[in-house]
């Protein structure tokens, strides 16, 4: 089969591979119909997620149809020939931590967990396409993937709705809800948004949803900001304006009642010193992050307010504002996102139309194009937002 | 440290330079960015190298050398320059016998640090292994499972087989290094039904161990804890090298990885694949791994052993 393959830093590569087959017998193999870039994905082929090995497939928002099942997978749940969008994070639905609803540290699905140990203290899921540090798994930016514990994470498509209206269920959508989730949201809060690209308008969408009284969205790339603002968004580009003073003018001095941040370990500042400080230490690997806007939000942020990390942090970060989070009652809420818990709740949601995934597609290319699909979506050209790929 | 001094010797050499007192050279004009760059590759070994007593060494050595360069420029400089020099030479100074410390406690630690019993297998000794996981199943059921000695080789990676030989005692199989297998009977020394199994080796065995093995409820009402304690009674000599390559550098991380395959085998029903790791509980070594990508059908019929 075609597939997207990591090929060393900043390199992506269409190559032929063998095709999947049953490993486990809760496995099942899907035929991909869509798959897309995720912001996340840059994270791997820039080179700050480590243990990613010259083959790797890519990939991990994906859906399609079932083609084969393992032994082990119950009729009543899956079978040849059922539509279903794939879930990030591989999730046994047998541990702790699935029990408990927490599907990206399942226990027992990445077989690589004394490498995730040592990194993060306790291991995390297995993800499909990202990386050894998260099980090692195939990702699914290819013709064809092969599905772990089939019975537990896929969701069945049963209706009419098209590949583009449901295949973000995969990722990107349950993680922006998440993030505004985590917000416990009121009626009376104003909540502020870091990153306008995908995950970041997701968020913004559900905090509207969840009944926020304003959204702000900052960024510092107008095409992203306008897309914000025509979804019914108020922006602030950060390269124009000074961030934290025009927070506290739309806010009467409170400051957001809730900050997301879903911009991650690769920020970029307004001011270039800052930015030069955290380039040196992540290109010496002193510190593995950029934590700009994770700063920016705890600074910012009301009060005794929630600040919601979405963004992806990779291991370990400096000039933290510790006494800014501590003496102003600051909560802070993380987690990479349990898509399993959200994808149904959020399917009936996208049925009665109060949020619309496909808003935020603005490239549909053939798998084979992969190579450029990230080029775009990495230097932002071309107004690119989010990239479909079609096998 | 190293890192601070090489930014600052490489950003702005000129005012180090004047700081240092040798201004008045064109030769200080290159050696400064030179040992800016070389304090970078301290910082950066030290920063990324699991071998720190090794990168403390090498900056002992660039001391030494900083040292003699400016004992060069104080012999050959008088007055303001001089002062400033023989300041910057204390500095350096106390900066060596800072760096010799830490590396001599770096070494010292990395002697400690290292499992005794397996890099002292050529004397030999006993090695005590503990490990423990939770699984999201009752006691009796997880007591059960281990009970049946037979299933021990599921999620053990170094067991071949184990086979039931009577009521308290067994036969054990093991893979190790070159080809060769150790073989040892068993027998079950103390058990509480439901709680704990304890086992030790027939006396006859090459490499003596015992191990006990206890099923604690967990406070959810819902899981056992497992924790295990194995000892192994590692001989001298060539047996005792051979066993010590068999555990591999880790033995604890081996222990740990067996108990979660334990844990795999229990909640989900079979050890975990995946294409990165494609061979269960056979793939012993986290790295190197292959690429996550699926295998071909030449690299099913090799099997894990290619």
């Amino acid at each position: 089969m075609r597939a997207n393959t990591w090929a060393g830093r900043n390199k992506v590569k269409v190559r032929d591979v063998p095709d999947p087959k049953i490993l486990n017998n809760r496995d099942a193999i899907v035929k991909i119909t869509s798959t897309a870039i995720c912001g996340s994905d840059l994270h791997l082929v820039d080179g700050y997620v480590p243990t990613m090995e010259d083959g790797d497939i890519m990939g991990h928002e994906f859906m399609g149809e079932v083609i084969e099942v393992g032994s082990g997978v119950a009729a009543d749940k899956l079978r040849v020939g059922d539509r279903v969008v794939v879930p990030f994070p591989i999730a046994c639905g047998g541990c702790g931590a699935c029990a408990a609803e927490l599907y990206s540290c399942c226990e027992n699905s990445n077989p690589n967990a004394g490498i995730a140990e040592k990194m993060f203290g306790h291991p995390v899921a297995g993800i499909f396409g990202y990386s050894h540090l998260t099980g090692g798994f195939a990702g699914g930016q290819a013709q064809y993937a092969r599905v772990p514990f089939a019975d537990v994470g896929p969701l069945k498509i049963e209706s009419d709705l098209s590949d583009e209206q449901v295949l973000f269920l995969s990722d990107i959508l349950p993680t922006g809800y998440m993030g505004a989730e985590m917000c416990d949201i009121q009626s009376t809060d104003v909540v502020s948004v870091w990153g306008a690209g995908p995950v970041g308008q997701f968020a913004m969408d559900s905090a509207r949803v969840l009944g926020a009284a304003k959204v702000i969205a900052i960024d510092k790339e107008p095409y992203r900001l306008q897309m914000a603002e025509r979804a019914g968004h108020t922006t602030i580009n950060f390269d124009e304006v000074d961030v934290r003073s025009r927070l506290l003018e739309l806010t009467g001095g409170r400051g957001p009642d809730k900050c997301i941040d879903a911009v991650g370990m690769e920020a970029s500042h307004g001011a270039a010193h800052i930015h030069a400080y955290d380039r040196i230490k992540q290109a010496v690997r002193s510190e593995t992050e950029r934590p700009h806007a994770l700063r920016q939000a705890i600074m910012s942020c009301r009060s005794g307010g929630i600040v919601s990390v979405i963004g992806v942090y990779g291991g370990f970060l400096d000039k933290f504002p510790a006494g800014a989070w501590m003496n102003r009652s600051l909560t802070l809420r993380t987690g990479q996102c349990h898509v399993q818990r959200y994808m149904k709740p959020l399917l009936q949601r996208i049925e009665r139309g109060e949020i619309d995934p496909t808003r935020v597609i603005t490239h549909r290319l053939p798998l084979d194009e992969a190579e450029r699909g990230f080029d775009i979506f990495k230097n932002k050209q071309d107004h690119c937002e989010k990239v479909v790929l079609k096998p | 440290m190293s890192l601070g001094l090489g930014v600052a010797q490489l950003a702005a050499p000129d005012t180090v330079r004047r700081i240092s007192g040798v201004d008045d050279s064109s030769t200080s004009r290159a050696v400064v960015p030179l040992v800016g760059a070389r304090e970078l590759v301290h910082a950066a070994g030290l920063l990324t190298s699991r071998r720190k007593n090794v990168w403390t060494w090498t900056r002992v050595v660039g001391d030494a050398v900083d040292l003699a360069s400016l004992g060069v420029a104080i012999a050959r400089r008088g007055g303001r320059r001089r002062r400033r020099l023989l300041g910057v030479t204390g500095a350096v100074l106390g900066i060596t016998v800072l760096d010799v410390l830490t590396a001599v406690q770096a070494t010292r630690a990395k002697e400690r640090g290292s499992v005794p019993a397996v890099r002292g297998t050529h004397k030999g000794g006993p090695m005590e292994l503990t490990a423990t996981t939770t699984v999201r199943k009752p006691p009796s059921e997880v007591y059960a499972f281990w009970r049946d000695l037979g299933n021990l080789p599921t999620f053990m990676a170094h067991l071949q087989e184990v086979r039931t030989t009577g009521d308290r005692t067994s036969h054990w199989a093991a893979t190790a290094p070159f080809g060769k297998n150790v073989e040892w009977d068993a027998e079950i020394v103390d058990e509480v039904t439901g709680e704990k199994i304890a086992w030790r080796s027939a006396r006859n065995a090459d490499v003596p161990n015992a191990g006990t093995v206890w099923f604690v409820p967990a406070p959810d009402g819902a899981s056992t804890e497992v924790h295990v304690v194995l000892t192994y009674d590692i001989p001298g000599g060539a047996v005792g090298k051979a066993v010590a390559r068999y555990f591999g550098e880790e033995p604890h991380q081996q222990l740990d990885d067996d108990l979660r395959r334990l844990k795999q085998v229990l909640e989900t029903g079979e050890v975990v694949r995946s294409d990165g790791a494609p061979w269960g509980k056979r793939a012993r070594k986290e790295f190197p791994q292959r690429p996550a990508q699926p295998l071909s059908d030449a690299e099913i019929e090799k099997g894990a052993d290619a």
